[in-house]
């Protein structure tokens, strides 16, 4: 067992800022504070650094040549694979799809698995706390397949609501699909639990990762879910890619999603027969530097303490939940007992928009409006919120520049 | 407090909305136009009244950000009273002037001016322009109602 004193010395943020380039800029003559990290993470040295060198040193189509370059980039695009598999410790490397990101992961879901299981008459069950994301590919589906979607509610503090999750599933449903963290929230939803509901009725579950990833260990085989999308951006990772986990069992039965070159074995003008997992679902070329640069994220998150990670970070949410819970005419928006790494906020009689703007010309860079989360707005009653996001990173002295400037806020309103 | 943010967040624009003018319902308009601008959520509807060529009234309800709610204010003021041709060139000097494209001086456009400082800030140009298109739209419009969004 490490001591908090000892994961702080183990967790040196000073040294953690020094791999990130850009936090020694400056924003309209001011350093830059990003509290932006639900939106995108920033990117350390590492990262930029293996797609500068995927570009300089290897760069060449995958799974086709015979020559050098391209078994040196197949070679570095199926380590990359192989990283992902242990990062979310997945029972075998082809259970790892790439794709752009979460949203297309789940789409991919949706217009696959989706369409052919999911029937007329049958119901797909979300959550109340889902990113648009979530939200429309299982709209598009349910109209194409005349099925219905349900949503578990969530309460005051912005949790899911398990007993009306657990009322709501039955045998109509065919599938589950939720945020394992809210972006616009933060809330930590109990997804063991949820998935283990789930399962009891025979029914499958899609977890979006995309603002977990970052934050915390996952484990898809303790989970047992039989879905799990994330993006690498998110994570310290290049933007345009992510990963799509599905149970090998899931994708053997599942059509192809595209299709296109890499996906097949044979093509005739009468027939083709389709490729193996997971190249069935990896049509086209890839976005080779970006799924190395992924690799790569993931070996300078491999070289962190999850441990020190989390207990950090839940100082510093702590940390800066007091201190703008302190201002006057504050109102935090989401107040889950499990949270991680999100702030939303609104403040008493000026827009977020406001808060964005007057904060950014103090070098905050914080996301409003509705974070693509609009039923999740309407629940609360607000158009939309300020969030401040953290990252590994994030110090209490940002914190204080934040505090800073919304009280700079309120003097231009007051 | 850095001074575009002062020029943006001028004292008129601060009045105007904590106390926006022409803030209210009109049973009898008609023009009854939603204006909507889903990246931040402002969110309005503008009531116009003709009178033959001229904006007999002008007026709004909703709520957004102080930028959009302010220009509502303003245009609703600046409107009222108007023809159509004088209405539709202030939208025009407006519009330009939120954009950085005006040339004119700000001495001659009258509390237009207070919205100069828009331009330096681009994520806000359609915060301050929403009523304005709204009201050019309801202008032209035969539709007795319909919605602008910016997006």
């Amino acid at each position: 067992m490490i001591s908090h004193a000892t994961r702080e010395i183990l967790f040196d943020v000073a040294r953690i800022r020094k791999d990130f380039p850009i936090l020694a800029r400056n924003v309209r003559g001011r350093n830059l504070v990003y509290l932006d990290n639900a939106a995108t993470s920033q990117k350390p040295h590492a990262v930029i650094d293996a797609m500068k060198r995927y570009y300089e040193t290897e760069n060449s189509n995958v799974h086709r040549g015979v020559h050098t370059l391209s078994e040196l980039a197949t070679r570095s695009y199926e380590d990359a694979r192989l990283k992902v598999q242990r990062f979310i410790n997945a029972a075998h490397p082809y259970e790892i799809v790439f794709v752009r990101g979460t949203t297309e992961g789940l789409n991919l879901v949706a217009q696959t698995y989706g369409r052919t299981h999911v029937r007329k008459g049958d119901e797909v069950l979300i959550s109340g706390l889902e990113h648009h994301s979530n939200i429309v590919p299982w709209q598009i589906l349910c109209q194409q397949n005349e099925a219905a979607l349900r949503v578990a509610p969530i309460n005051d503090a912005g949790e899911v609501v398990i007993e009306d999750y657990e009322r709501l599933l039955s045998n109509r449903t065919k599938l589950v699909s939720i945020a394992h963290i809210s972006n616009s929230l933060g809330t930590i939803n109990p997804v063991k639990h949820m998935i283990e509901l789930a399962h009891r009725r025979g029914i499958p579950v899609v977890l979006d990762g995309a603002q977990a990833v970052p934050h915390m260990k996952v484990d898809v085989r303790e989970f047992d879910c039989d879905f799990y999308t994330f993006s690498a951006h998110k994570m310290y990772g290049p933007t345009g890619i992510g990963a799509l986990y599905g149970k090998a069992s899931f994708l053997n039965d599942m059509p192809p999603y595209q299709g296109g070159g890499d996906m097949i074995k044979s093509v005739t003008f009468e027939k083709t027969v389709y490729n193996d997992l997971p190249y069935k679902f990896e049509a086209g070329t890839p976005n080779i530097a970006g799924t190395i640069g992924f690799g790569s994220a993931i070996d300078y998150l491999d070289r962190l303490d999850w441990a020190s990670v989390s207990s950090y970070e839940r100082d510093l949410l702590n940390y800066a939940t007091e201190a703008l819970a302190s201002i006057k005419g504050l109102r935090i928006i989401g107040t889950a007992k499990d949270k991680a790494g999100v702030l939303s906020f609104v403040l008493e009689n000026v827009h977020p928009h406001d808060v964005g703007t007057i904060l950014d010309r103090e070098g905050i860079a914080v996301r409003t409006g509705h974070h693509c989360a609009q039923p999740v707005m309407d629940r609360f009653g607000v158009p939309a919120t300020a969030r401040a996001s953290f990252g590994i990173y994030n110090t209490k002295e940002e914190v204080d520049a934040l505090v800073k400037g919304i009280y700079k806020v309120k003097e231009v309103f007051d | 407090m850095t001074s575009d943010v002062k020029s943006l967040y001028q004292e008129i624009i601060l009045d105007h909305n904590r106390n926006p003018r022409n803030f209210r319902q009109m049973e009898d308009a008609d023009r009854e136009i939603e204006a909507y601008n889903p990246l931040c959520g402002d969110h309005y509807t503008i009531f116009m009244k003709m009178n033959g060529d001229s904006v007999a009234d002008v007026s709004f309800v909703g709520s957004g950000c102080a930028i959009s709610k302010a220009s509502a204010s303003v245009m609703a003021s600046s409107v009222k009273g108007k023809s159509k041709a004088e209405a539709e060139q202030l939208f025009d000097i407006f519009h330009k002037l939120v954009t950085g494209s005006y040339t004119g001086s700000l001495d001659d456009i009258g509390k237009l001016a207070v919205f100069s400082g828009v331009s330096e800030f681009p994520a806000r140009v359609k915060c301050a322009i929403l009523a304005w298109h709204t009201m050019h739209k309801a202008l032209n419009s035969k539709e007795t109602k319909s919605t602008v969004t910016t997006e």
